[in-house]
């Protein structure tokens, strides 16, 4: 029978069948990060249960530690600390393999798991983390899960799992030049809405996905859980392998030609069924920003705030209004002409070296408008050395951004380092809530390049006008 | 964990769409690695006046004493969303509510909802509006009941909604099981598994 690429992987995992809609599933890869993994790790000695599988369970720091240079142990965050202690010791108990502070693999966790070769075409990679999805980029399944699941899946190398439903999205087309991964993704959004995908595992595919790098599918997957899906995954293909390819823990000799053999045959077979199919037509994507407080609230960087009408369908009143007041944004706004206080690049959905280049491609020989604090943060210290070595640094801060150490950062505010009440931020992360990055702070979602534009502009702005 | 059979408590409206779990639970206020000491930080930006302080903010209903003893949360679409933490969860139970009514929730927050004694359940968002109307009159009287074994859910004015749960999630719920021990009971089935997977993918054993 003709299957999806979905149901080849989980196929391959299944132990058995618990009843009519729930499976024990086999984890491959445990990836945990000082945040939710500590509690996870301290709950489980507590229980008097060990990790039964440790040589394939990863750890990193990357949620609440601090990114200013010199950092160490002490975080901004009150008690951060304690987090990153706890996870050290239960980890170096455990057993597990750890990218501690200091370590040239640390990073964020879906940075690093690529990096590093960790996440495989083909294999299972869980972490208590929303934002796993990303690495079904590499055509894993790989899905954000809770503590007590990552408890579940240390203890008995398996989670019980209720079956997702499949969707397929093709990307039709080719995106124009100056419009990227990110801007699909929010176009995405913009079009499925934030529950368009809930229950669904999605396969992205298509022309435009089969043309994009690996580190753009990783963008690309990244959002899914803002779609609401269980995760998204990308049939691995020749960029794929070769990205793969000599990375640390990727397969080397005879095994690498072994695993190529089986991973060649991870795609969805011509007959498969999905439950859903949508299909995008990618050169109607434009470069996109966020206006509300939701990652569905996007449009082109040269349209309007929406007039509640035009989106009556997807937001209701209370949640329009409700964001309108919070962004401080008022109906049929130009988005173009809205000053900004902040720009920030980094996070696991847009901080890896191809979008720190684009990013210093616009920042080149400019300098950030006076007034507007612009940091950008690595996602891994791999990446920061790589854009050291380029120079990119330097552009960077010759421009007037702040140059960080690797790590999650003000993507979300942990209780310690904040862009300000009402501040309003041009962010290439992936969440534009209330409060994400900081009490009362207003966040436009956009790619590395707009953010990069707005913060020369001092607004937001249209990168590809700078570009012309 | 505690289980589940029927509920009738008194019903808390928050029916507000896209709350997520920073809203639940904001992280400064995940201040040591534990599951518990997290109710007083339960919706604190909503609740408290200032960041970090402990002034109730007049009006939130969680400081309003006509919903003392609450233990079921009416909230909105798309409940749950955004980072899997599963301290929202911790901190709604550590706070009492048992049983989420909402149009939609996000999947990594239903699970684990599930796995900490919390029903969640899936209703129209007009039966949640008109529950809310009616609970919001005189919320000590007009109490909502939440049934896992009928599958049901009754607003103060008697209308009655049926909801659907997973059997898995279910029966974890109405027996509060634990999945680890349930999972070791399949332990040889497991190892056989493994044993099997890794002669036929070994470069996925470290």
């Amino acid at each position: 029978m003709a299957k999806t690429l979905f149901e080849k992987i989980w196929d391959r995992h299944l132990v058995q069948r618990l009843d009519a809609t729930s499976d024990l599933i086999l984890v491959d890869r445990v990836f945990l990060h000082e945040r939710t993994g500590s509690v996870a790790l301290r709950s489980l000695k507590q229980a008097g249960r060990a990790v039964a599988a440790p040589r394939q369970v990863f750890c990193t720091m990357d949620h609440v530690v601090d990114t200013f240079p010199g950092r160490g142990d002490k975080t901004t965050m009150p008690t951060g600390m304690n987090f990153i202690t706890a996870t050290r010791e239960a980890a170096l108990e455990a057993g597990l393999t750890l990218f501690d502070l200091g370590d040239e693999r640390q990073g964020i966790v879906h940075v690093i798991s690529p990096e590093q070769g960790i996440v495989l075409p083909g294999a299972t990679v869980v972490c208590p983390d929303s934002h796993t999805c990303t690495q079904g980029a590499l055509g894993a399944l790989a899905w954000g899960i809770g503590s007590t699941e990552a408890e579940h899946a240390l203890a008995t190398r398996t989670l019980r799992v209720a079956r997702p439903k499949t969707m397929r999205i093709n990307i039709r087309g080719r995106l124009d030049e100056g419009v990227t991964a990110k801007d699909l993704a929010l176009h995405i959004l913009a079009t499925l809405s934030s529950s368009g995908a809930r229950g669904h595992a999605v396969e992205y595919a298509g022309e435009a996905v089969r043309a994009l790098p690996v580190e753009a599918r990783l963008t690309l997957c990244n959002m899914a859980t803002e779609l609401s899906a269980f995760t998204a995954l990308i049939a691995p293909d020749d960029t794929t392998f070769e990205y793969l390819q000599g990375r640390p823990y990727a397969p080397k000799g005879d095994m690498w030609d072994q695993a190529l053999a089986e991973w060649r045959d991870l795609s969805s077979d011509a007959e498969a069924v999905f439950d859903v199919e949508h299909h995008i037509d990618a050169g109607e994507v434009a470069p996109m920003i966020t206006w509300g407080t939701s990652p569905q609230q996007g449009v082109g960087i040269n349209g309007r705030v929406p007039l509640f009408e035009e989106v009556a369908g997807r937001d209701s009143r209370e949640a329009y209004d409700r964001a309108l007041k919070y962004m401080d944004l008022t109906p049929g706004a130009e988005l173009a002409d809205v000053a900004i206080d902040a720009a920030f690049i980094g996070s696991c959905t847009n901080s890896r070296i191809s979008d720190l280049r684009r990013a210093a491609a616009i920042l080149k020989g400019r300098k950030v408008a006076p007034g507007v604090t612009a940091i950008c943060v690595p996602g891994s210290t791999a990446v920061k050395q790589a854009a050291e070595a380029e120079g990119l640094d330097q552009v960077f801060k010759a421009a007037g951004f702040e140059w960080r150490e690797s790590g999650c950062s003000m993507c979300f505010f942990a209780g310690g380092e904040s862009f300000g009440p009402k501040s309003r931020v041009v962010t290439s992360t992936n969440r534009n809530f209330e409060s994400r990055q900081g009490p009362e702070t207003r966040s436009h979602l956009a790619s590395p390049e707009t953010v990069a534009a707005s913060a020369v502009a001092g607004r937001l702005a249209d990168h590809r006008r700078l570009l012309s | 964990m505690q289980s589940f059979t029927n509920l009738t408590a008194v019903a808390m409206p928050l029916v507000r769409a896209n709350i997520d779990t920073d809203a639940i639970i904001p992280s400064r206020e995940m201040k040591g690695v534990s599951k518990t000491g997290l109710k007083d930080g339960l919706f604190a930006g909503w609740r408290y006046t200032q960041i970090g302080g402990r002034e109730p903010t007049p009006g939130f209903p969680l400081n309003d004493p006509s919903y003392d003893g609450c233990a079921i949360l009416l909230g909105g679409e798309n409940f749950g969303c955004g980072s899997s933490r599963e301290h929202a969860a911790w901190a709604l139970a550590e706070y009492g509510f048992r049983a989420i009514i909402a149009p939609s929730f996000n999947p990594i927050f239903f699970g684990n909802c599930v796995r900490n004694g919390i029903v969640p359940v899936i209703a129209d968002l007009a039966f949640i509006e008109a529950a809310a109307k009616a609970v919001s009159q005189a919320p000590q009287t007009h109490r909502m009941t939440v049934d896992l074994e009928a599958m049901t859910v009754t607003s103060p004015d008697n209308a009655k909604a049926g909801f659907a749960l997973e059997p898995e999630a279910r029966e974890m719920l109405l027996h509060g099981l634990d999945g680890i021990d349930l999972t070791l009971r399949l332990r040889d089935k497991i190892d056989a598994s493994v044993d099997a997977d890794r002669l036929a993918r070994p470069w996925i054993y470290l």
